[in-house]
């Protein structure tokens, strides 16, 4: 498909502003712009195709099943989005006079008592953008509190070899040594493991739970009181809260800080790779440490992670989703969350093998490494293949510690039907890796485009169109 | 209650058995005792759509709207073209996981690779990449990308946005580096106090084009001075301003970072917003976040993969570049549009309507007895005047007619304007300010 630059023709536009009505302004030879500017010209017909043609080229959830392991692609309600182009929320500036933004006030403080009750905290901040944004600030609160205690040898985080990589990479952004324990067995925490690491040197430990590999891990108690127990926090990676909102609270499980995503548990979309909203919740003892704004705020010390209040816009979607569920439905939705996922297991854990056979929470990891020795059919091929049932492919070769993984979430709004038909086109496709591996390897066959290559692409990188100038 | 669960009472009584659980319970049974929740969440009741369209409505109209928003510090309130909404509101776009499936991503990953292309051609950058949170995470993250070996210190100017300062200096304070500000002096940042804290220790100098008052920096001078002691030289831009005046590339940035929001965002109390964030070609490997590049597939074909994956924390870890992983990929399509939409000409309009009618309403606001500009330099579409009242006097004047007035600042007040303020609009606002200063 064309680029919009080569649709472009010189002379053709949209026609979008009026006139100017005052004098226009001389501009400096010294301070203007030389440099062509390149931006495609095209009329409104054009605009509104190349988009559209380019839409029909992306796949939503709202175009099918789209099981996307550790990432909660739920439905996103129509309704939220409507709410949110509300000109009483799109047209507010983030520095109006306080007693002219009630309603923005009331959307901030009503999410976070919510967030609150959901998660066991006593405050929150929406400042950060995304998960990964929160799991920074997060960690940033729970240095603050040890730099406030003077206790500064504190320079290490622990972390499961399960997490998602966003964990240690945010803790070398926050200035922690990352100590990465291997998980046991079971796929849960090794507590020897955690024992060894734990130290006065601990700063804190980093967790989901569920965790990674989809299993709710059963000694969490015992866990957040050996880190207390040295003098460490106990930091909840939100990523997959949506296997216990109304179930089971973070902040009874003795974590201290958590960071949730708006844009999984709370239904907000995920645009194509944003905007999230990763808040952070926290208990009392670490609220004085949450980000205010320099310039909104008046804050004159302190963290900030980002510019005025957050992506505010998420969080009016987040809030719509809460009061249309309440306390109810809040539970409800996990609930089936976490039965959708045992069910499509247990059709499918006759035909593959599953990384552990045990209960899962939201999500369940199956291990292809036995398929792949026998018929050479790969984790990839067998999530590529699944295009062609007009389905998303799983999560793929994640988390590390389970080879050829597929990691599959099927969430709570998909129906019996959409998780029956899914299971068929997985056993459909085990046995065609028996029969025809080939085809797999070659697979999607319906897509637009073949399989892309990579290596070409990150060996001689092409990043932008070239003009030839 | 509302709820998006299709499953039937009775559906899920099958599930649940054929899963192989006698119970709710029974499949929880991994929660300890002790906090399995026994009562239900303190929340309200569930509501049905049509109610809670109601009471978010009510709650969206204890806001106040105003007609006219002559403030910008950081929040530009341009006009949006009709189209922009509808196609940023295609479910496709709306809904899908960042692109990690090129088959059937091509689409988002296409346009991806064209703001690419037009965030480049803006900033005269050679690479961008495919988006980060807002203009003060960009600049943050432009720090890290400067840091090598001895020089670890990162020195900004007074004159940027408070909140970006603030930003940078929270990163900072998590990797523990240094970051000290280079101070400002009528309205501008003082070049000899950049030059007496430039050494062998200094990563970069971060310079906001232009400032936060408004004012159009001297950034050739401002770069070369920073070149000249080994630090690299990051420049914050708005994006409307680079459509008519110099790009951080003919100034001799190494980076351009900045926030995009003018480039089709709504202002909506500060978010979502676009941080874009470009460098030179050298700088390419240290770029944060998602970039795009082209190849072909396996028939041949031109398409689009997410590349250089390399440095990102799904593969790096505690050593990739950045931890970003979820960006601001629905603005960066937003951006995309709009600047499709307005082509190089609107857009070259709307910056050029916008620096006219800001210079308009200086002039008419210095005719007034003891208003005048706070300081001497050129400005673009954001000025700061001194008051003989209060600001607070004024812009409860102007509030009365529906006009958002300029922002209180240390020296007066802050304006902003742009092409979406009529004549008639900023006379109307000018002879308020009049009667408010009498």
């Amino acid at each position: 498909m064309k680029l919009s630059f080569e649709k472009s023709a010189a002379g053709r536009k949209c026609f979008v502003l009026p006139q100017c009505d005052v004098p226009a302004v001389e501009i400096p030879q010294k301070l203007e712009r030389k440099a062509p500017l390149h931006l495609p010209e095209l009329s409104e017909t054009e605009v509104s195709r190349h988009y559209t043609a380019l839409s029909h080229r992306a796949f939503g959830v709202n175009c099918g099943f789209y099981p996307l392991g550790s990432c909660t692609m739920k439905y996103n309600p129509r309704i939220n989005e409507e709410i949110a182009a509300l000109p009483g929320f799109t047209a507010i500036h983030p520095l109006q006079p306080k007693d002219t933004v009630n309603g923005c006030s009331k959307v901030i403080d009503l999410t976070e008592k919510y967030l609150c009750e959901i998660t066991g905290m006593d405050g929150v901040t929406f400042q950060p953008a995304a998960g990964a944004h929160g799991e920074f600030t997060g960690l940033l609160l729970i240095k603050s509190y040890h730099v406030s205690c003077g206790d500064t040898k504190r320079k290490k985080i622990i972390i499961p070899d399960s997490a998602h990589g966003t964990n240690p990479a945010s803790a070398t952004m926050a200035g922690f040594e990352v100590i990465s324990i291997s998980s046991g067995p079971d796929g849960c925490i090794d507590l020897c493991a955690l024992s060894d690491a734990l130290g006065d040197d601990t700063a804190g430990l980093m967790l989901t739970n569920p965790n990674t590999v989809g299993l709710f891990d059963k000694n969490i108690l015992k866990i957040t009181e050996m880190v207390h127990k040295v003098g460490g926090l106990c930091y909840y990676d939100g990523a997959n809260l949506n296997a216990i909102m109304g179930v089971a609270r973070p902040g009874d499980m003795g974590f201290d800080v958590v960071h949730l995503n708006l844009h999984k548990s709370f239904s907000t979309p995920h645009g194509g790779g944003g905007p999230g909203s990763g808040p952070v919740g926290c208990k009392e003892f670490l609220k004085k440490f949450l980000p205010k704004s320099a310039l909104a705020d008046g804050a004159t010390e302190g963290l900030q992670v980002k510019a005025f209040y957050g992506n505010f816009l998420v969080v009016v979607k987040a809030l719509t989703y809460i009061l249309t569920l309440g306390a109810e439905g809040i539970r409800e939705a996990s609930v089936n969350a976490v039965l959708n996922a045992n069910y499509m297991m247990s059709k499918l854990s006759g035909t593959y093998d599953m990384a552990y056979n045990h209960t899962c929470m939201h999500e369940f990891v199956m291990c292809l490494d036995k398929l792949k020795r026998e018929t050479g059919v790969s984790a990839l091929d067998v999530a590529k293949s699944l295009i062609d049932f007009g389905v998303h492919p799983p999560t793929m070769y994640f988390p590390m510690i389970v080879h050829e993984a597929l990691m599959v979430e099927p969430t709570e709004t998909e129906s019996r039907e959409t998780l029956d038909e899914a299971a068929e086109a997985f056993i459909k496709l085990y046995k065609m890796a028996h029969e025809d591996a080939e085809r797999m390897h070659t697979a999607p066959h319906t897509a637009p485009v073949g399989r892309p290559d990579e290596v070409t692409a990150a060996r001689n990188p092409i990043l932008k169109y070239d003009f030839g100038d | 209650m509302g709820s998006y669960v299709p499953s039937t009472a009775d559906e899920r009584k099958e599930m649940l058995a054929q899963a192989g659980y006698s119970s709710i319970e029974d499949m929880y049974a991994d929660i300890p005792e002790s906090v399995y929740l026994k009562k239900p969440l303190n929340l309200p009741e569930g509501l049905s759509e049509f109610e809670v369209r109601k009471k978010m409505s009510d709650i969206a109209s204890e806001n106040k709207v105003f007609g006219t928003i002559l403030r910008g510090a950081g929040a530009y309130d341009h006009y949006i073209p009709s189209i922009v909404k509808y196609v940023t509101a295609k479910e496709e776009f709306l809904t899908s996981y960042t692109p990690y499936q090129a088959e059937i991503s091509q689409g988002v990953l296409q346009s991806i690779f064209e703001y690419q292309t037009m965030i480049c051609t803006l900033t005269g950058m050679d690479v961008s990449n495919a988006s980060v949170y807002d203009g003060a995470t960009a600049a943050a993250e432009a720090m890290g990308m400067c840091v090598k070996g001895k020089r670890k210190v990162t020195l900004v100017s007074a004159a940027a946005h408070p909140d970006v300062i603030a930003v940078m200096k929270t990163y900072a304070f998590g990797t523990g580096r240094e970051l000290k500000i280079v101070p400002a002096k009528d309205g501008k940042t003082n070049i000899e106090a950049l030059k007496s804290m430039l050494d062998d220790s200094v990563a970069s100098f971060v310079l906001q084009q232009p400032n936060f008052y408004g004012i159009i920096e001297d950034a050739d001078k401002l770069g070369e001075i920073a070149h000249a002691a080994g630090a690299k030289f990051t420049m914050s831009c708005n994006p409307m301003y680079l459509a008519i005046m110099k790009t951080p590339a003919e100034c001799g940035a190494d980076i351009a970072v900045g926030d995009a929001q003018p480039l089709g965002m709504a202002i909506a109390y500060g978010g979502p917003y676009l941080g874009y964030m470009a460098a030179k070609h050298e700088l390419m490997r240290s770029l944060p976040g998602r970039i795009v590049g082209q190849t072909t597939d396996n028939a041949g074909n031109r398409v689009f993969v997410l590349t250089l994956q390399a440095r990102e924390q799904h593969i790096r870890r505690e050593k990739a570049s950045s931890n970003i992983c979820s960006n601001q990929a629905l603005c960066a399509l937003t951006a995309g549009v709009y600047m499709s939409t307005m082509g190089p000409c609107g857009l070259k309009s709307a910056a050029k309507q916008s620096m006219s009618k800001a210079h308009y309403l200086a002039s008419e606001l210095c005719k007034i007895p003891g208003v005048s500009l706070a300081y001497s330099g050129d400005y673009f579409h954001e000025f700061v005047t001194k008051m003989p009242v209060k600001a607070e006097t004024i812009n409860d004047a102007l509030a009365k007619s529906g006009i958002l007035g300029g922002l209180a600042v240390e020296d007066g007040m802050l304006w902003c304007v742009t092409e979406k303020a009529s004549r008639e609009k900023l006379n109307e606002a000018v002879r308020i300010v009049k009667g408010a200063c009498a």
